[in-house]
């Protein structure tokens, strides 16, 4: 009897000790979200710019679609079409990996809205243009090459 | 001081498709002024949210990687013709400025 309620207490409290790294866990990303993502901004390389979005190791997908030029001629405007059909999307993230900052911008999702980012970038040199995608609690990437004949980075 | 932006809502079939051009020089702090030599202080938007009849359907928040009088496009599922889009964008200075659009 005694033996059986010390398991039910051990078992109490371990599922207590859960609930609060979830809950920690949770709070971590809606209080990023509040303010502007300055750590991922202003990451000098596309690992860094991931830790910063929270995003580790995404795995590749083809239901991301990047429509972008294959030859930019002018680095300052290029157009950046995102189209993931993954169900459950909750953002879409834009990278120019070789740019000074790599993070473009990122983009919450939220009711109806649908797996569709349409802008327009800089790119400082020819490099890869790489979508990041959250969808049901998991990350999807994918990139494309763009080659850049004058650069919009500095002047 | 900040200048009107242009937005627009059309629907293609059941969904709302949403332009927005907003005006803003998005310069990233890293561009140096080709007279003085000085580097031109960043000044870029860096939220931008959107809101369907008061229910938010995008939360954005961008760097000064993204060009000059930035351009957004997305979909939105759902929303019926006459329905109203309002668009808001803060920079990093604290400026702001909105436009609403009713789809069509």
């Amino acid at each position: 009897m005694n033996a059986l309620r010390r398991n039910v207490l051990k078992g109490a409290a371990g599922a207590g000790a859960v609930a609060v790294a979830v809950a920690a866990g949770l709070l971590k990303p809606t209080q990023a979200m509040a303010a502007w993502n300055k750590s991922a901004f202003e990451a000098k390389s596309v690992g860094d710019a991931m830790k910063g979005l929270g995003v580790s190791s995404p795995s590749d997908s083809k239901d991301i679609t990047i429509k972008a030029p294959d030859i930019a001629e002018n680095g300052a405007v290029v157009p950046v079409e995102v189209t993931s059909s993954i169900a459950g999307i909750t953002s879409i993230a834009i990278l120019a990996e070789k740019n000074a900052s790599p993070l473009v911008g990122t983009f919450n999702l939220s009711g109806g809205t649908q797996g569709f980012i349409s802008t327009r970038i800089k790119m400082g040199q020819t490099s890869l243009v790489r979508a990041v995608v959250n969808a049901g609690g998991k990350s999807y990437t994918a990139a494309k090459e763009v080659k850049v004949t004058i650069g919009g980075c500095g002047g | 001081m900040a200048e009107p932006m242009r937005i627009r809502a059309t629907m293609a079939g059941d969904v709302a498709d949403v332009k927005v051009l907003m005006n803003h020089p998005m310069e990233t702090g890293q561009r140096k002024d080709a007279k003085t030599g000085q580097l031109v202080p960043a000044h870029y938007i860096t939220e931008v949210t959107a809101t369907v009849n008061g229910a938010p359907v995008l939360a954005g928040q961008i760097g000064g990687g993204v060009s000059k009088n930035p351009y957004l496009g997305f979909k939105v599922k759902g929303p019926k013709a006459g329905d109203k889009v309002v668009v808001n964008w803060v920079d990093n200075k604290g400026d702001k400025n909105s436009a609403e659009a009713t789809i069509g």
